[in-house]
């Protein structure tokens, strides 16, 4: 069985990447718990997959799709009910800075 | 500081086209620009755990339709991956999307500058699903709409065979010429439809030893004119930045993305590529693959029609239109099509291509409707333009009669028989005008026959006399011909 070991420079760039602030213990324990199910995961890596197609899918099955028809939405209010705050029948969320589209 | 001499702009473009279709990509909240905020969202868009998404067949079928259009080879087997994503415009934390099987690839698309053809190769083109939107004007927070969250986008991907800024203009106004054709979008530039994102760079030239520039992406420009704008800022730019330092170039220094602004016309720097994020693409468990059978490639091929392109160049060719009443005819399907069929029913190609868009698509335009709303058919205005390329009536009588058709569902020969428009052909008649118009006007006789100066207007004078006395009945041509003659007459 092949381990890897997640560094905890690898833990804090996933974590910006999520947006998540966490403390310098936080990524230490993160970091060897990562590392144990990325060794788990590995253990993968022992079969040979050399004349296995590769799957997109588990489910044996394609083409699932609905017609162009609409559906009743939500109200805002449904839509909102959840949300910390809310203002206008808008989301009302933390400045965001640096915006990019995806 | 070293002047650069020879520079060659290299200029590829990502555009996000949004299709026509009644619902999202993925569920079946309606897509609707001006809805009130959040009143076109449910489980599905908004991300709630234990919702699952279901493909939208028609935004499929129009991807794949553009795909066609733009000379791709479509994917008989794709599927749905998962572009890692934070901001709370997409509240999934991805977007939903295709990577390494896109639906469509390898495609080239032909368009004209000025009258001569140009290609672009298209790199791939795959479906994925629009972000909502963030409004940043309340001081201290961000409020979110998520009502166009999971509207089905194409994005399409050129390589980067665009020489110029105006090529690229041209470019990107014949995309949507296209999608418009097939149907596939409104590309209504307003409603943000298209976006576009350039990504520009030179190569330059100095001492035989090519230097190119790192590339700038401009990042979501969604109008014709700040692409072009853009463009040409970014070409000085780089060129400026060069000749102060040698070293700016690919491998020294990093690629960016930058944003436009329309108001300073100038791009900002926003972020070097090397910070750019980590997409963490993976294969998305909650959709299944999509195989595409040769039925079903067939019936999406048979939606093809004649891209604009190509419909243009041979209205030109064919026809004998000028390329520029070819782009006006062509730049609306309906009427493209009403026109084919004018010329069908014998319509005298030049002749019809002249009316039809000095007289019909005038008509059209002070309503504010299209020429095919107009109620006139095309057996009209073929009849129409047979009759002036025949005499029957001249230019004048055939405005009036057209006048005319827009109000009566008549034939144009009942109609001009009716309002006696029919041109007079009759030599003695038109004489006889002739003659009195000579009688009522000496001054003019005289100056038509011995003062050079005057003597175009004099008999232009004349004529417009003629045709009056005719009751704008005579044949011009005539009238111009027994002018002469009886000019020559002392
Ligand atoms: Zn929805």
């Amino acid at each position: 069985m092949t381990t890897r070991n997640l560094d905890i420079e690898t833990v804090r760039h996933v974590a910006h990447l999520a947006r998540l602030r966490i403390s310098d213990e936080e990524a230490a324990l993160y970091a060897a718990q990562l590392s144990k199910i990325v060794a788990y995961v590995d253990q993968l890596n022992e079969v040979d997959t050399s004349n296995v197609e590769p799957t997109a899918h588990p489910l044996p099955l394609m083409n699932v799709w609905r017609e162009d028809n609409p559906t009743p939405s939500w109200t805002p209010q449904q839509a909102l009910q959840n949300a910390p705050q809310s203002q206008n029948n808008f989301f009302r969320v933390p400045k965001v800075l640096d915006q990019e589209s995806p | 500081m070293t002047v650069a001499t020879k520079v060659r702009p290299i200029i590829g473009l990502e555009i996000h086209v949004q299709l026509r279709t009644r619902t999202k990509l993925f569920c079946g909240c309606e897509v609707q620009t001006d809805a009130p905020p959040n009143s076109r969202v449910c489980g599905i868009c908004l991300g709630h755990p234990g919702t699952l998404p279901v493909m939208n067949r028609v935004a499929l079928e129009s991807a794949a339709l553009a795909g066609m259009a733009l000379g791709c080879e479509i994917a008989r087997f794709t599927k749905w991956d998962r572009k890692s994503y934070y901001y709370p415009d997409l509240p999934k934390n991805y977007q939903i999307s295709q990577y390494d099987i896109p639906l469509a690839a390898g495609g080239t698309f032909e368009f004209d500058v000025d009258g001569s053809p140009r290609e672009i190769r298209i790199r791939r083109a795959h479906l994925e699903e629009d972000a909502g939107k963030n409004i940043h004007d309340t001081p201290g927070c961000t409020l979110v709409d998520l009502n166009r969250t999971g509207t089905p986008l194409l994005e399409i991907v050129t390589e980067p065979d665009l020489a110029s800024a105006d090529d690229t203009y041209a470019f990107c106004v014949e995309l949507q010429r296209l999608v418009r054709h097939l149907g596939v979008s409104e590309a209504d530039m307003q409603k943000g439809h298209m976006r576009f994102e350039p990504n520009v760079n030179v190569a330059i030239e100095h001492n035989g030893r090519e230097y190119r520039t790192p590339i700038a992406e401009v990042k979501n420009i969604n109008s014709f004119k700040f692409v072009r704008q853009a463009i040409s800022y970014e070409i000085e730019r780089q060129v400026a930045v060069w000749e102060e330092n040698n070293d700016y170039v690919i491998g020294k220094a990093s690629n960016e993305n930058r944003g436009w602004d329309a108001d300073r016309g100038v791009t900002e720097f926003q972020r070097g590529k090397e910070a750019a994020h980590d997409y963490r693409y993976f294969p998305d468990p909650d959709l299944l693959p999509v195989q595409l059978s040769d039925e079903t490639l067939g019936s999406i091929r048979a939606q093809l029609v004649e891209r604009p392109v190509q419909r243009r160049r041979r209205f030109a060719s064919e026809y004998g239109l000028s390329m520029k009443d070819a782009e006006t005819i062509v730049e609306h399907r309906p009427t493209a099509d009403l026109f084919d069929e004018v010329i069908k029913l014998g319509g005298p190609a030049e002749i019809a291509g002249k009316q039809f868009v000095n007289v019909w698509l005038k008509h059209a335009n002070d309503r504010g409707v299209a020429v095919t709303e107009l109620g006139v058919e095309a057996a009209r205005i073929a009849e129409l333009a047979k009759m002036t390329a025949e005499g029957t009536v001249n230019k004048t009588a055939a405005n009036q009669l057209a006048d005319a058709m827009l109000t009566r569902s008549n034939c144009p020969s009942a109609l001009a028989k009716e309002l006696g428009l029919v041109q007079v052909q009759d030599a003695d008649a038109t004489a006889r005008w002739v003659d009195e118009a000579f009688a009522a006007n000496q001054q003019a006789v005289s100056d038509a026959r011995t003062n050079p100066k005057k003597m175009q207007a004099a008999i232009g004078f004349l004529r417009g006399q003629v045709m009056k006395l005719s009751g704008g009945k005579a044949d011009p041509k005539l009238v111009g011909k027994l002018i002469e003659e009886r000019l020559q007459q002392p």
